[in-house]
């Protein structure tokens, strides 16, 4: 394989690592909480595709789409019981319970669909397109295509609609958003529907990859994600995109060129180094303490 | 007599122990600007705070246009038609000059989420005009030309006179204003005088403001109620209140004899 190739795929994997960044740096940016469980709902999403298209042989559209809504459902409903009770916390309070979710969505994906691997059918046809003498598959080609498309939606939304709007407001004044008429509870729902929504269809996409699904497929590239999210600069969505994408593509080279064993190690390497010398992230403010 | 768009009674609120406001009354008309002065800690933002329930009262009522707030949380308040601006500025920083005016109408856009990933009609028709109407309020200040700049790197006085025009475009009744002056020159106080006239005027609403400045105060209020100790001490017109040895006393202590 060359060099190109390699590029390619990293930046295929890149791309579902970025849409995965993007729930942890909204859900940082507006809740400013650390959503561990959002890898985990990853899973969840890839679950139901899996049954959806595999077992029931539903249209891989629609069934892409009931792995969104299911996700967009469960996000909602893990702000509303676990973390909404916890808006006045401590952080550490809620980061534990965070982490506590992400155990108990593992478990109970073990409950429901044991620790049997399934074999994920990918949702589009196994096959490579030659690009000028590169060699593509569909699956890295949509991954990426779908990465820019949500990049451009979202940055849209975020930028051009009432809610987008509400959104920024809340992420920096809580308070003044309030008294301006936001409903801040909203707001925060509106965001874990997004970012758990994004969670399925880098659920699906990831899988279609490498089509080993089984209860801890979120744990790896969630944490990974979150590097990403941190990478870029946490908070910052254009932070997210371009902490995935480069994480991404370092981790293949790593692989292709240094090796695969300590492929991760390198990763975590790069993520320090970008901290010690940016210590807000590619893309990120520095934070002013006043005092 | 012009309707009551506030009233408040007997309102207070106490912290561990201490009552900050006690047996609070106001009563503000509309068209009327009210002044809310008294020496530093005397509660005035606590009283503020409690109007936009930021603070739930401990005691008392608050009635917005005849209306008790008693079960409304703050977000339902700005609906009602409460709005405010803070003493130490509060905008949204990283959102432009437009966007923070358009983020405060929100409440009053129908477009669902559909529509606007879809960009239905509906979506472009509202943007559009809340946008032409944020356009619209900046006027007031004459800053319609600074529209796309971030809030964030506005000069001081006109980031006061922003928070000023995103209240207004949530559409109240009444109008908070803490201490809109601060920090302002007496060229630009003169400005911000002459402009709170104008937005009384314009829009028909009731203003209560809290402010240092006594040029300021006793230039537009019509109506003045004096705090200290979360005590209402004294209540009158600007005259009334300059001549009040009570005042006086709270502000520059008591006169010594010989």
């Amino acid at each position: 394989m060359s060099f190109l190739n390699y590029l390619v795929s990293g930046l295929s994997l890149g791309s579902v690592y970025a849409i995965i960044a993007l729930g942890y740096t909204m859900v940082y940016g507006i809740a400013k909480m650390l959503n561990f469980a959002h890898g985990d709902v990853i899973m969840v999403g890839a679950y139901i595709c899996f049954f959806a298209f595999t077992r029931y042989g539903l249209n891989p559209f629609i069934s892409v789409i009931l792995a969104m809504l299911v996700c967009t459902c469960l996000g909602i409903v893990i702000e509303k019981l676990a973390y909404k009770p916890l808006r006045q916390a401590p952080s550490l309070a809620v980061l534990i319970t965070a982490i506590g979710v992400s155990y108990l969505l593992q478990n109970l994906a073990l409950l429901f669909w044991s620790s049997n691997p399934k074999v994920f059918n990918p949702i589009i046809p196994n096959k490579s397109i030659n690009l000028g003498g590169l060699t593509v598959s569909y699956i890295t080609l949509l991954t990426i295509l779908v990465c820019v498309a949500i990049m451009i939606v979202l940055t849209t939304f975020i930028n051009k609609t009432k809610l987008g709007k509400a959104m920024r407001a809340v992420s920096e004044d809580k308070g003044a958003a309030q008294l301006m008429g936001i409903d801040v509870n909203t707001t925060i729902s509106v965001t874990f529907a997004i970012g758990s929504g994004l969670a399925a269809i880098a659920g699906v996409l990831l899988c279609s990859a490498y089509p080993n699904l089984t209860p801890t497929t979120g744990s790896m590239p969630g944490i990974k994600a979150f590097t990403a999210a941190v990478f870029g600069g946490i908070g910052s969505i254009p932070g997210a995109f371009l902490g995935g994408l480069l994480l991404g593509i370092i981790e293949n080279l790593a692989k292709a060129y240094i090796s695969t064993q300590i492929s991760d190690a390198i990763v975590f390497g790069v993520l320090i180094i970008v901290l010690l010398v940016k210590p807000a992230g590619l893309l990120g403010k520095p934070t002013r303490e006043k005092v | 007599m012009s309707n009551v768009v506030l009233k408040c009674v007997d309102l207070g609120i106490v912290f561990g122990g201490l009552a900050a406001v006690n047996d609070f009354d106001i009563e503000v008309h509309e068209k009327e600007i009210a002044g809310l002065i008294g020496p530093n800690g005397a509660g005035k933002t606590t009283v503020f705070n409690l109007l936009t329930k930021v603070y739930e009262p401990t005691s008392g009522e608050i009635f917005l246009n005849g209306e008790s707030t008693a079960k409304k949380t703050t977000v339902q308040l700005s609906k009602a038609g409460i709005a405010r601006t803070f003493q130490n500025i509060r905008l949204f920083d990283k959102l432009t000059v437009a966007e923070n005016v358009m983020t405060a109408m929100n409440q009053s856009m129908k477009y669902s989420l559909l529509e606007a990933v879809l960009r239905l009609p509906r979506y472009w028709k509202e943007e559009k005009e809340a946008r032409e109407k944020a356009l619209d309020l900046l006027s007031i200040f004459d800053m319609q030309g600074m529209a796309d700049v971030k809030a964030g790197s506005l000069p001081y006085g006109a980031q006061r006179r922003l928070e000023i025009v995103r209240a207004l475009a949530t559409e109240p009744s009444l109008l908070l204003l803490d201490e809109p002056a601060a920090g302002m020159n007496p060229a630009e106080t003169a400005e911000l005088m002459e402009n709170i006239g104008r937005i009384r005027d314009k829009f028909g609403i009731a203003i209560l403001l809290i402010e240092h400045d006594m040029s300021l105060v006793m230039g537009i209020c019509d109506q003045i109620t004096v705090l200290n100790f979360g005590q209402v001490i004294a209540r009158g017109t600007p005259a009334e209140i300059q001549s009040n040895p009570v005042v006086i006393e709270a502000y520059l202590g008591k006169h010594k004899e010989g």
